[in-house]
């Protein structure tokens, strides 16, 4: 009797642990595969007058329009040993007009007046968090009608124990420019290709490469600043110049801009970001930027994002540039042949800008209507140089989640 | 040259003193430097608005974009 009562009472402890639930650790961690976690769109468009063309050596309508498209997939997962994995895929396409491409034709004749640029990157970024580091690989593509680009890229993070973060990142792009001259620079025609007559003859290219190497440092101050110290070290070599930017020398000859072959690049940034009271943030932004052409320039700007909630904000901005010309620029029939170098692109003139604007952002914790939209945002700026350039830029970006 | 090592040393020197004032800050305490508003990177949505300032102006980098390259322009 006794075993049978033994034997039950067993029974019935098996079946209880057999339909009991299992307690699971709750906190171990779990590898998980690389999953989509984020979509971003953003388009711009941008419309540009000016009376300085590089194309008519320094005269001329510079109206552009530009309408830009990009698309980015992101996704995230850990490894075994608890590392965060980031694989980013993007690509972007722009589309472009511009009224002074009518004149690389001498006659402004060209029926180019206008152009694709697609951009393709993938990027992948391995964290780990216990150890405070993260590691960067990027590879990068463009391609427009006169220009390709291969970009590769690798960089490195560490944190340090005080709320500080330092950053290394190397890249290098590998350019061809494609050698388009003006009208009355290409040699005779006709031309032809395989019994074919061609309008242009074959264009040659000629390399640009750009290495970078960029250190940044950021440091949470206290529990309302924050501050990031950038630095690059930029060293270009190859055809720097665009060899359709005409020159008009003082004697009425004209010629295409001739400018070294090298040129080193040092811009130094500082960024402040400080939360004043509950609502409104300053975001400011300081770079000295000094090269090997002789261009000194300081940008400093200023925005001030305001959250009416806690997920809408609206946010005005201006930002203030100056530079000095760069040792080869003169204006239109200003340069002396006898010069080794000249251009007379008016990005390399003695001017100061203003940009100024606002911009609206909006991230419900929920997102937008309940749906994956969880950010909107919208951007729009004026911008002013004292060559008399205007011009106007709106931006939207969407991020899915 | 001398210019651009007096630049470094000045950096380097506001760097060290930046990380010695700053107080510490606790996880917890970092509700507001966490808000997206505060991110020290350029936002997506101004992506497009430093590539066109890289082409009409001489200066670039030193803000987390491009510093030439990539693109027809200088």
């Amino acid at each position: 009797m006794k075993k049978i009562c033994l034997t039950v009472v067993g029974m019935y402890l098996m079946l209880l642990h057999a339909f009991s639930q299992v307690t699971k650790d709750s906190t171990a961690f779990k590898p998980r595969k690389l999953k989509l976690d984020e979509v971003n769109l953003v388009s711009s468009y941008y419309t540009q007058n000016g009376d300085h063309s590089s194309i008519r050596g320094g005269i001329g309508s510079e109206k552009v329009t530009d309408l830009a498209n990009g698309l980015e997939l992101k996704w995230v997962g850990w490894d075994a040993h608890q590392r965060k994995n980031t694989l980013t895929a993007g690509i972007g396409i722009d589309h472009h007009t511009a009224a002074s491409q009518a004149y690389i034709s001498k006659t402004g004749a060209s029926r180019r007046t206008d152009g694709l640029r697609m951009y393709p990157s993938l990027d992948w970024t391995r964290e780990n968090e216990r150890k405070g580091t993260s590691f960067s690989l990027g590879a990068y593509y463009s391609n427009e009608f006169n220009y390709q680009s291969i970009g590769l890229s690798a960089g490195a993070t560490k944190k340090t124990k005080n709320n500080g973060e330092f950053g290394l990142k190397l890249s290098g792009y590998f350019d061809q420019v494609k050698l388009i001259f003006p009208s009355e620079f290409e040699p005779a025609g006709p031309y032809s290709t395989g019994g074919r007559d061609k309008e242009h003859p074959d264009y040659g290219s000629s390399p640009r490469q750009t290495y970078t190497a960029s250190f940044s440092f950021t440091q949470v101050i206290n529990t309302r600043l924050q501050a990031a110290f950038l630095l690059d070290l930029v060293e270009q070599h190859g055809y720097l110049g665009l060899p359709f930017h005409r020159v008009f020398f003082a004697d009425g000859v004209d010629s295409v801009e001739k400018l070294p072959s090298n040129r080193f690049k040092l811009p130094i940034g500082l960024r402040l970001n400080y939360f004043l009271g509950d609502r409104i943030i300053l975001r400011g932004y300081y770079r000295y930027y000094i090269d090997s052409w002789g261009i000194q320039a300081h940008t400093a700007s200023l925005e001030v994002p305001v959250k009416v909630t806690p997920f809408f904000s609206i946010t005005p901005f201006y930002r203030f540039y100056t530079q000095t010309a760069a040792k080869y620029f003169a204006p239109y029939e200003q340069h002396l042949e006898s010069n080794t170098y000249y251009t007379s692109n008016y990005a390399l003139s003695k001017f100061s800008s203003n940009f100024f604007g606002a911009g609206f952002r909006v991230a419900p914790p929920k997102g937008i209507f309940g749906t994956h939209l969880s950010t909107m945002e919208v951007r729009y700026g004026h911008y002013t140089q004292t060559t008399d350039l205007i011009s106007n830029v709106i931006s939207l970006h969407l991020q899915f989640k | 040259m001398k210019r651009t090592i007096f630049l470094c040393v000045i950096v380097a020197l506001f760097g060290a003193g930046m990380t010695t004032a700053c107080t510490p800050v606790k996880e917890y305490q970092k509700n507001r430097l966490n808000d997206s508003e505060m991110s020290l990177s350029s936002r997506k949505v101004e992506k497009n608005e430093s590539n066109f300032q890289s082409y009409r102006e001489g200066a670039s980098g030193a803000n987390g974009g491009k510093t030439g390259g990539g693109c027809g322009c200088n």
